[in-house]
């Protein structure tokens, strides 16, 4: 170690730079990472959005005039946009209660002193854990025509089947989700079930409460915070689908009953080479999700 | 009794929700080794027409074990940007006092909270064409380079050891390099098995972004390749079911061992951290 340095000097250094200056240059390449990767490209996003951009060829500079909100007047008066909107609906009011629901009976089942947890647990986390792309495959298969669900269905099987009918095309999906999605939900509830005190099941026992009483009067509130935190998740997740209806209905047939935003959003973006609408497009999805996130928020801390 | 009966309920509960879960991944592992994979419930534990022909006829299209190179090159490349920068990220974060240090933890919560999806058309431009990086690894992996949700697990980790000993080893007059090299990063080893895992999946499963930036079949990762079969070639082919499992199988069983190898590494807790930051 060096001579301790004048006293003036580092107390200034350390009130400008902080004790381990040296701090900056290791969280650098993550700052560059974010500047590069995340701010950058969410500015450039904006200025697409608000300006008539179009693909040109390499080195080629025309102008691209600034349009106003005119990307966003075309892409909300575009029926194919509007309906991926009302189908990202229909996937949220499935898929959302669903999860909650059963991620939270699960999990409290789970919580219980069980044997066979960890068999319990891969069976559940599993779907989470695997390329959609590989059991889009598989549920493909299952819900096709001549598919093993609908020969176990019988008579009562759909026509058109699951996922080449126009209701039941979306809600198939949004089963799909649920059931990939479910395990790591239920690893969020199994953590905010170890914060529940004992206690409180305790003093509800000895009140003369049944288990269905203690999980609505105990569990349930216990584990609020983290409902939120699902409720988010599984919103963003549900707004953000592309690969189940671009693989699993054949991009989102039957005549777009299951197209989402995601999926127009690379459609309109890169294959019809119209980047600007697609920018609006991918403005208005944050805005929606950013809205029903603080609405899922609100509603759960007054409920 | 009525304690009994609740524990009853709770087991026929998990075991028919188990059985839902697993029972796609049964049909996906039989099917794969079948002639003719089965659409009837009264032959779901089929006795005979056991094949790797399955296989060998995905791999004739799509060449499995160049995509699951792929797939790796592409998961590698993330984990090591993620385990090396991320380290020096989250010291830093936890344990240096530093100009800085706030608005660097403002902007990990921010970025958390930035979806791809509205990223995906002005990285798509920037990448392609301002870096010219379509139809590379590196353009595949520099999106992924760092998993934000690693350096807030690391951070964590980092938190949790005790203040004397970095103090003691700052008046030994080692440097913070090697601090961390030498001294925190050893005792943090088992958030570094955690950040491995989570950032597996990520790349590994990874289907949107691959697919964007890769034309040249030959750079495709295992998932793209698949979908393309599942698209494209699937129709054209004869039987395509067996085929479609099969790749399925070879896709989702490296990150199934993985987990089953370490399955105590990936708990509530960590990932509780990671999510709420």
């Amino acid at each position: 170690m060096t001579a301790a340095p004048a006293a003036g000097r580092p107390r200034l250094r350390t009130r400008l730079l902080g004790a381990q200056p040296i701090g900056a240059l290791f969280a650098l390449p993550y700052l560059v990472f974010v500047a590069v990767i995340f701010a950058y490209p969410l500015g450039f996003a904006v200025y697409i959005a608000f300006h008539d951009y179009f693909f040109t060829a390499p080195g080629v500079d025309v102008p691209k005039p600034f349009v106003g909100l005119d990307n966003f007047a075309s892409v909300l008066t575009d029926p194919q946009v509007l309906q991926s909107f009302r189908n990202t609906a229909v996937f949220l009011v499935i898929n959302v209660p669903l999860t909650v629901v059963l991620a939270l009976v699960l999990a409290t089942a789970l919580d219980s002193g069980i044997r066979w947890v960890a068999a319990y647990r891969v069976a559940f986390y599993v779907p989470y854990l695997t390329a959609s792309v590989s059991l889009v495959g598989v549920w493909m298969l299952l819900f096709s025509s001549g598919g093993l669900v609908n020969s176990v269905l019988g008579p009562l099987a759909p026509n058109p089947s699951w996922l080449i009918n126009s209701a039941l095309a979306m809600p198939t999906i949004a089963l799909y989700v649920t059931w990939k999605q479910l395990g790591f939900y239920i690893l969020l509830y199994l953590a905010a079930l170890q914060n529940v005190p004992r206690e409180r099941h305790e003093s509800a026992m000895t009140d003369g409460a049944n288990a269905w009483q203690r999980f609505a009067h105990v569990t349930v509130p216990g584990v609020r915070p983290v409902t939120t935190l699902v409720l988010i998740l599984a919103i963003i997740t549900g707004a953000n689908l592309f690969t189940e209806p671009y693989l699993l209905t054949n991009g989102g047939g039957p005549d777009g009953a299951s197209s989402t935003p995601v999926l127009l959003i690379y459609q309109q973006g890169i294959q019809q080479q119209n980047p600007d609408t697609a920018a609006a497009i991918g403005m208005l999805l944050v805005i929606v999700v950013g809205m029903l996130s603080l609405a899922a928020n609100r509603i759960n801390r007054e409920a | 009794m009525g304690h009994r009966r609740s524990t009853w309920v709770r087991y026929l509960l998990l075991t028919t929700a188990a059985l839902v879960f697993a029972f796609p991944f049964y049909f996906m592992v039989v099917g794969a080794f079948q002639q003719a994979p089965t659409n009837s419930p009264e032959s779901l534990v089929p006795t005979s027409g056991w094949t790797l022909g399955n296989f060998a006829a995905i791999d004739a299209r799509i060449d499995l074990v160049r995509s699951l190179v792929n797939s790796l090159i592409f998961t590698v490349g993330v984990l090591l940007g993620t385990v090396v920068f991320g380290l020096l990220a989250g010291y830093a974060m936890a344990r240096l006092d530093f100009r800085g240090r706030g608005a660097t933890w403002v902007l990990m919560l921010l970025v958390q909270m930035v979806p791809f999806q509205l990223l995906m058309i002005p990285l798509y431009v920037q990448i392609t064409r301002g870096f010219g990086l379509g139809d590379t690894y590196l353009g595949m992996i520099a999106p992924f380079a760092i998993n934000t949700t690693a350096v807030f697990i690391f951070t964590q980790f980092f938190r949790a050891l005790p203040q004397e000993m970095f103090e003691a080893a700052r008046v030994d007059g080692a440097g913070e390099l090697r601090i961390l090299t030498s001294i925190a990063a050893p005792l943090v080893r088992p958030a570094l098995v955690t950040v491995v895992l989570v950032t597996f999946i990520g790349p590994w499963n990874e289907f949107l972004w691959p697919f964007l930036i890769t034309k040249d079949a030959s750079l495709q990762p295992m998932a793209v390749s698949l979908a393309n079969y599942i698209s494209n070639v699937a129709q054209s082919t004869a039987n395509p079911n067996g085929a479609i499992l099969a790749g399925a199988t070879a896709l989702a069983f490296p990150v199934v061992i993985l987990f089953v190898l370490f399955q105590r590494y990936f708990t509530a807790s960590d990932l509780g951290t990671a999510v709420k930051g």
